[in-house]
């Protein structure tokens, strides 16, 4: 039981991890970005074939796998999201946009599914697939590792938004995109950085999660649902909250799967979801005009 | 050729024309008030020259360079800002990071801390609440920020869109003797307002919208005492 409790809080920090990317877009381009799985997907694979051709360990890949999913999200924002998003740009529910990132989602999982075939892939990381021993509970070294790097890569993103002057320009622009310009903050590239920023997140938790997951192109789809779970239930737009929304699905997953099997787990999930939906709609922390 | 100088521009809000044939000018050193009333189409004369609206026909130059087609941020990097219709700060951001992102472009930005001392000499609320976020403060205090967040960029040209508005009479009168003193310093000043005796008084020319035409323009003090703008905006 502590070892599931344990488990789940570091399972639920990177989801928590994924969901912080997600919660970063909306927050900025007030967006609900569907392709956010299969960036996850992206950075699994990136890592994946990393390590196949060094033969290192995923926590290297990130050297590459960080600016390969930053341009990624960097360039699809640019190039196919900004044009749809300009047109819209007085719309108050940008319909088409969401469009766009559903179409991005199913081109990133079918273009994978045509490189790499449909079969599950594993890394075997040896090093870091042992359990170890932390009071006397009992966790891979890979999740530990995992939940260290989504922490400090959640206080990272804080302290950058918080802190530095490309940060509190993606603030501002997330509050209010014209007085934004007036600053003289050009909002596309902020929207390209966040999108960026997000993207690269996502490839983050994949290396984190590849030793003790697997990789196929569709993988992604469960997190996404998963995400969206943890951004409503933490208020859409906190970063804390995505956090927060993380560690709980993560503790319901794996208790839950202790007591009932791990598909009622996920409807378990579901119902939380809704009830949320019914009595606190703004999720836990509230819907925030910051992250 | 003046400082900024706007010939006969036509703007649309999609099909909908909402400046016809507009044109004016302002030097160096001045203080404008565009006056007018409500849906007069001052907002959109400001919003144009700031770039976030580009007009159909007709041009703006701006130190002897056309700007019409250029994009908000590439204006403000040139100098000219725009202080917006209802403050516009950053809710959730404090009064110090506010005026921050004022100084955001490259012209204003490594000064940002000597700019913010005398913002705090012109308003010295604001460096008692510099801590406190924008969207807790009062309504004469957001207008402060407002004012020194534009400020903040080191203007050649200042526009302010309505800063009286919502304010009691007596912030009123601070506020214009703000806007006055930033004039003295060398400011340039456009001044939108439909309180016209705050605005005129302070004024050395201006132009007066109606329905989306310049009806009328010229001394601010002869203005204030024509008959024809007194019957318009003051009903006597
Ligand atoms: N976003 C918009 N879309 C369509 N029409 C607008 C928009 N903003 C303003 N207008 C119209 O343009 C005209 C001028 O508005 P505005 O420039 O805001 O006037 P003012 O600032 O003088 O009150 C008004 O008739 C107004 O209804
Ligand atoms: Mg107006």
């Amino acid at each position: 039981m502590g070892s599931a409790i344990l488990n789940g809080i570091l399972m639920g920090s990177i989801y928590g991890l994924t969901a912080v990317g997600l919660t970063l877009i909306f927050g900025v381009l007030k967006v609900i970005n569907f392709a956010q799985g299969a960036f996850l997907m992206s950075g699994l694979f990136a890592t994946y074939w990393f390590v196949k051709f060094t033969g290192t360990n995923p926590y290297l890949a990130l050297v590459v796998v960080v600016p390969f999913t930053y341009f990624m999200g960097y360039y699809i924002q640019k190039f196919l999201i900004k044009p749809v998003f300009e047109s819209e740009k007085d719309v108050r529910e940008p319909i088409g946009v969401i469009i766009v990132t559903t179409g991005i989602w199913y081109m990133l999982d079918n273009l994978a599914l045509m490189l790499f075939g449909a079969q599950y892939r594993t890394i075997n990381v040896p090093s870091v697939s042992k359990a170890i021993s932390i009071f006397g509970l009992y966790a891979p070294l890979s999740k530990i590792i995992g939940f260290f790097i989504s922490i400090t890569v959640s206080g990272l993103l804080f302290w950058f938004l918080k802190y530095s002057k490309m940060g509190k320009a993606i603030r501002a622009t997330s509050q209010d995109r014209e007085a934004a310009s007036l600053m003289g903050i050009n909002q596309y590239k902020i929207y390209n950085v966040t999108f960026g920023i997000g993207t690269a997140i996502c490839g983050i938790a994949g290396a984190v999660l590849l030793p003790f997951y697997y990789v196929y192109p569709t993988v992604g789809m469960h997190l996404d649902i998963m995400d969206f779970v943890i951004v409503v239930l933490g208020g859409l737009g906190s970063i804390p909250g995505a956090l927060v929304g993380g560690l709980i699905i993560g503790l319901i997953e794996s208790v839950g799967s202790q007591f009932i099997a791990y598909s009622w787990t996920i409807e378990v999930i579901y119902i939380i979801f809704l009830i949320i939906l019914f009595v606190k709609p703004s999720g836990l922390f509230g819907v925030k005009g910051e992250f | 050729m003046s400082f900024l100088e706007i010939a006969n521009i036509d703007v649309a809000y999609g099909d909908i024309e909402v400046l016809f044939d507009v044109s004016l000018y302002i030097e160096k050193g001045e203080v404008l008030s565009v006056i007018g009333a409500n849906g007069a189409g001052k907002t959109t004369t400001l919003k144009t020259i700031s770039g976030l609206l580009h007009p159909k026909k007709g041009s703006i130059i701006f130190n002897d360079k056309r700007i019409d087609n250029l994009s908000p941020e590439i204006i403000v990097e040139r100098g000219i800002i725009h202080v917006p219709e209802g403050r516009r700060l950053f809710p959730f951001m404090s009064v110090e990071e506010n005026l921050e992102m004022g100084s955001y472009n490259s012209r204003a930005y490594d000064d940002r801390f000597e700019t913010m001392k005398k913002v705090f000499d012109l308003f010295p609320r604001l460096k008692e609440r510099r801590r406190q976020l924008a969207g807790t403060l009062s309504g004469g205090e957001r207008q402060m920020v407002a004012v020194g967040r534009g400020l903040m960029a080191k203007p050649e040209i200042l526009m302010f869109d309505e800063p009286s508005l919502g304010l009691a009479p007596i912030l009123v009168k601070d506020m214009m003797t703000a806007i006055k003193e930033i004039a003295d310093k060398g400011t340039t000043i456009i001044l939108v307002e439909q309180n016209i005796h705050a605005s005129l008084n302070i004024s050395n020319r201006a132009y007066v919208l109606e329905q989306g035409y310049v009806v009328n323009n010229g001394d601010a003090k002869q203005l204030l005492d024509d008959p024809s703008v007194q019957k318009a905006f003051l009903g006597i």
